[in-house]
């Protein structure tokens, strides 16, 4: 075993790490922004909004670490991706926009409130969706010839992708209430509490249509599932997702706070492990692998250092952050 | 239609100009607000603590808008570059992703003690949130500088079968251009945010409005410019030097010089023809040209025509850029020894005239800083890396429409939303710097609030800011 040979493997687990950390950190937030529409007023979607004002943009930073960790130690994988899934990313990026400065533009502006509330939601909901086209794309793979994507611009449409991207949506919308559960009280907590079940059972509708979907889909990620040995290390992931699910539902049924949103966290990570660790050892199904798109160990290994000293350090800080703004958030709370 | 690489080259002009006025703006800002913030804790007075929550909101919104414009560019280089991506991902990538890991979260963290944390945490504690958040802002600047000096110069590489590979990690980042382009870079976002300052406060002078607080931002903004802009030409002239001997056909492009000669003419004005290789309508000083580019009467400056024509930079967009950069320079020079004059002689606070100035230069460092950019970027081509890749080699192979889509949105989008947040940011300050809620005294009631809650320690007291 050779530095080559690790630091691909190394380097994989630390981006899927950066990716599942976004998906669930900004997930609850672009939750949020997807519930908007079923608050009672204005002044109810402002304090939804404040309920993630102060840790929305940190949240939001794991997804530039993905994306400039791709760049930096698979750069053949960020190259082919990032080009051939062109417009579902100008779209997400293009909803980033609207649904970020909406947390700044809302607060000052009066007559036009409500527009910073559409764009934040809206913005949400594209931004959902889009991410889902895209891991819906990756699932089923993007065929190279030549280490080029040759598909043109809508290779990546199919009734699968669309698919996994209404399932993000819902995915999202389910962190989102289980956060508002833990945040806040009163009349938008009910409202919270209302919409978690039903958003449960569609992400559990979902969940099982893609798993049904699957074998006819001809991706290496059924090969990956359903051969020998992986099976076995894989059946632990369905098991949890399970009795994740079923504690999930009590909880809800109980009136319990914090358990719900630690629950649909889990339920949400066991779902996105199962189809990320059915892509492994590619990077870019169904032929780049890790070490076709690895950048040199020189550059990997510089990185590294680095990462192994500063990720322990930003995750210290983001936990300060998350205790300093810990406890419910009450109507009319903000700094503006 | 243009083809795909042509509808690159614009979308990323079109973003990068945006997105570069932000970071520019909150870089000074940060380091404004860690200042003042400074002063407030060693002072305690009503006036510092009004002007740091006044120039808060300011900074919240510059940066909001700094973050998702930044997002777009952290992807531009996948989805519109991807040659580039694959060719030097290897050197620039790791580079970026330093910023990330040392920069963007210090800030984004920071961000939020920093904006909703007063009551939350203690004097002290904040305070470093603000300097966390400078010196986020700061690392951030060290990366990518870094990352475009590379591009500029680049150095401490090998290249394998049309790769980049990284062999001596401290040449590519302390490559030859970057010790000079850095500061350059960092004291024009100071300058740009100081000309904010002084302007906004003039603003209020003439008004007659918050003239304590205006009276104290206008000193401090007029002692910060005198200091630094004669600092910020001497850095600006070595910058020149690093042009002359790494890039000498941007500089030729930069001075329209189309053979190559000892004792050049500066030219002030002039129209460069490019097809005929010749400058009509030149207004030019002798010798001036070789003074400033050489440090010498008669010394040597090349010429564009010593290039292959496929080798040459466009020559208007520098030349016309450099100028208006380096002539704001100058009015901003002399807008601060005016300024320091009138300080003197008490009179600093009393000609509607000079106070009229500022507030008409109030963009005159953005400006700058925007065609100073345009000068480094476009002087470079026809390379995306330096004399070593193309910047046709480096940009993805799309289909035309789909890049034109995306630039329309981008226009669109970009005007939109940009164009309410500059709106937004219009209206905070003529606001002003109104007084801020104190501890333990009532706040304007905000509607639908229900305060207090004994659960936070130091919340107990007080209600919800608002304004």
């Amino acid at each position: 075993m050779d530095w080559a040979t690790v630091l691909p493997v190394v380097w994989f687990f630390i981006i899927g790490f950066a990716v599942i950390m976004y998906v669930l950190l900004d997930g609850f937030v672009l939750g949020l922004g997807i519930l908007l529409p079923f608050a009672d007023d204005e002044d109810q979607r402002d304090h939804m909004m404040n309920t993630a004002a102060p840790i929305w943009d940190g949240n939001e930073t794991w997804l530039v670490l993905g994306g400039a960790g791709l760049m930096a130690t698979f750069p053949r994988a960020y190259a082919v991706v990032l080009s051939a899934l062109y417009l579902p990313i100008l779209a997400m990026l293009i909803a980033l926009i609207f649904r970020g400065v909406a947390f700044e533009f809302r607060f000052k502006a009066h007559t036009s409130r409500w527009l910073w509330g559409v764009a934040f939601s809206v913005g949400s909901v594209v931004t959902a969706f889009a991410q889902g086209l895209i891991l819906g794309a990756l699932v089923e793979g993007m065929p190279l010839t030549g280490g080029k994507y040759v598909q043109g611009a809508f290779g990546w449409f199919s009734p699968f992708a669309v698919m996994t991207g209404v399932a993000v949506v819902f995915g999202y919308a389910l962190l989102g209430a289980t956060w508002l559960i833990l945040k806040t009280e009163g009349r938008l907590q009910r409202i919270a509490f209302d919409l978690t079940r039903p958003l449960m059972l569609a992400v559990i509708g979902f969940m099982l249509m893609v798993s049904a979907w699957l074998p006819f889909l001809d991706s290496q990620l059924m090969e990956r599932w359903f051969t020998g040995a992986h099976m076995l290390w894989l059946s632990p992931v369905p098991a949890l997702t399970v009795l994740d699910a079923v504690l999930l539902w009590r909880a809800v049924l109980k009136n319990r706070e914090v358990q719900p949103f630690v629950l649909a966290l889990c339920f949400f990570a066991l779902g996105f492990i199962g189809l990320v660790a059915g892509m492994w050892p590619n990077i870019v199904p169904p032929s780049m692998s890790i070490w076709d798109a690895a950048s040199p160990p020189s550059s990997q290994g510089f990185v590294l250092v680095g990462a192994a000293f500063l990720i322990p350090a930003v995750l210290a800080y983001t936990v300060y952050s998350y205790r300093v703004f810990r406890g419910k958030v009450l109507a009319g709370e903000g700094y503006h | 239609m243009p083809t795909a690489e042509f509808l690159s080259r614009l979308q990323f002009a079109w973003v990068m100009s945006f997105h570069i006025l932000f970071p520019a703006f909150t870089i000074g800002t940060a380091a404004w607000l860690a200042f003042i913030e400074g002063v407030w804790l060693v002072k305690r007075t009503d006036l510092w603590r009004d002007l740091y929550f006044f120039w808060l909101k300011i900074f919240a919104v510059a940066f909001g808008m700094g973050v998702v414009s930044g997002i777009v560019m952290s992807f531009q280089f996948g989805t519109n570059w991807a040659g580039f991506s694959i060719a030097a991902g290897n050197v620039v990538g790791p580079l970026l992703n330093y910023e990330v890991l040392t920069a963007f979260f210090l800030e984004a963290t920071f961000l939020g003690v920093m904006l909703f944390g007063w009551k939350k945490v203690s004097d002290r504690m904040h305070f470093l949130a603000t300097c966390m958040v400078c010196l986020g802002t700061l690392l951030s600047s060290f990366w990518i500088m870094s990352a475009n000096s590379w591009m500029q110069t680049p150095a401490g590489y090998e290249i394998r079968e049309g790769v980049f590979y990284p062999a001596d990690w401290w040449q590519v980042i302390f490559n030859p251009s970057f010790l000079v382009r850095l500061p350059h870079m960092v004291l024009a976002a100071f300058i740009s945010t100081a000309m904010v300052v002084g302007g906004v406060s003039a603003f209020y002078l003439l008004k007659g409005r918050f003239v304590d607080r205006a009276g104290a931002m206008l000193k401090l903004a007029l002692a910060f410019l005198a200091i630094v802009i004669p600092i910020q030409i001497v850095i600006g002239d070595m910058a020149g030097l690093k042009v002359r001997e790494y890039q000498p056909a941007k500089l030729a492009a930069i001075e329209a010089r189309w053979e190559t000669a000892s004792s050049v003419p500066l030219a002030l004005f002039a129209w460069p023809d490019e097809q005929a290789e010749a400058n009509r309508y030149a207004v030019e000083v002798p010798h001036l040209g070789s003074l400033i580019l050489t440090h010498s009467w008669d010394g040597e400056v090349k010429g564009l025509k010593d290039f292959p024509r496929d080798e040459r930079p466009p020559v208007k967009i520098p030349f016309f850029s450099f100028r208006v950069m380096v002539g704001l320079g100058l009015l901003m020079l002399a807008l601060a020894l005016v300024g320091l004059w009138r300080w003197k002689h008490g009179t600093l606070f009393s000609g509607r005239g000079y106070l009229k100035a500022w507030v008409v230069m109030i963009p005159s460092g953005f400006v700058a800083l925007l065609t100073g950019w345009w000068v480094a970027e476009v002087g470079r081509q026809p390379w995306v890396v330096q004399g070593l890749m193309r910047t046709s080699e480096a940009a993805t192979e799309l289909p035309a429409g789909s890049v034109l889509a995306s630039l329309v949105t981008f226009v669109v989008v970009y005007l939109g939303i940009f164009g309410a947040g500059i709106w937004y940011l219009l209206k905070l300050f003529r606001d002003g710097p109104l007084p801020a809620p104190q501890r333990g005294q009532p706040a304007t009631p905000v509607h639908g609030s229900r305060a207090r809650t004994p659960a936070r320690p130091l919340s107990a007291p007080d209600d919800p800011m608002g304004d």
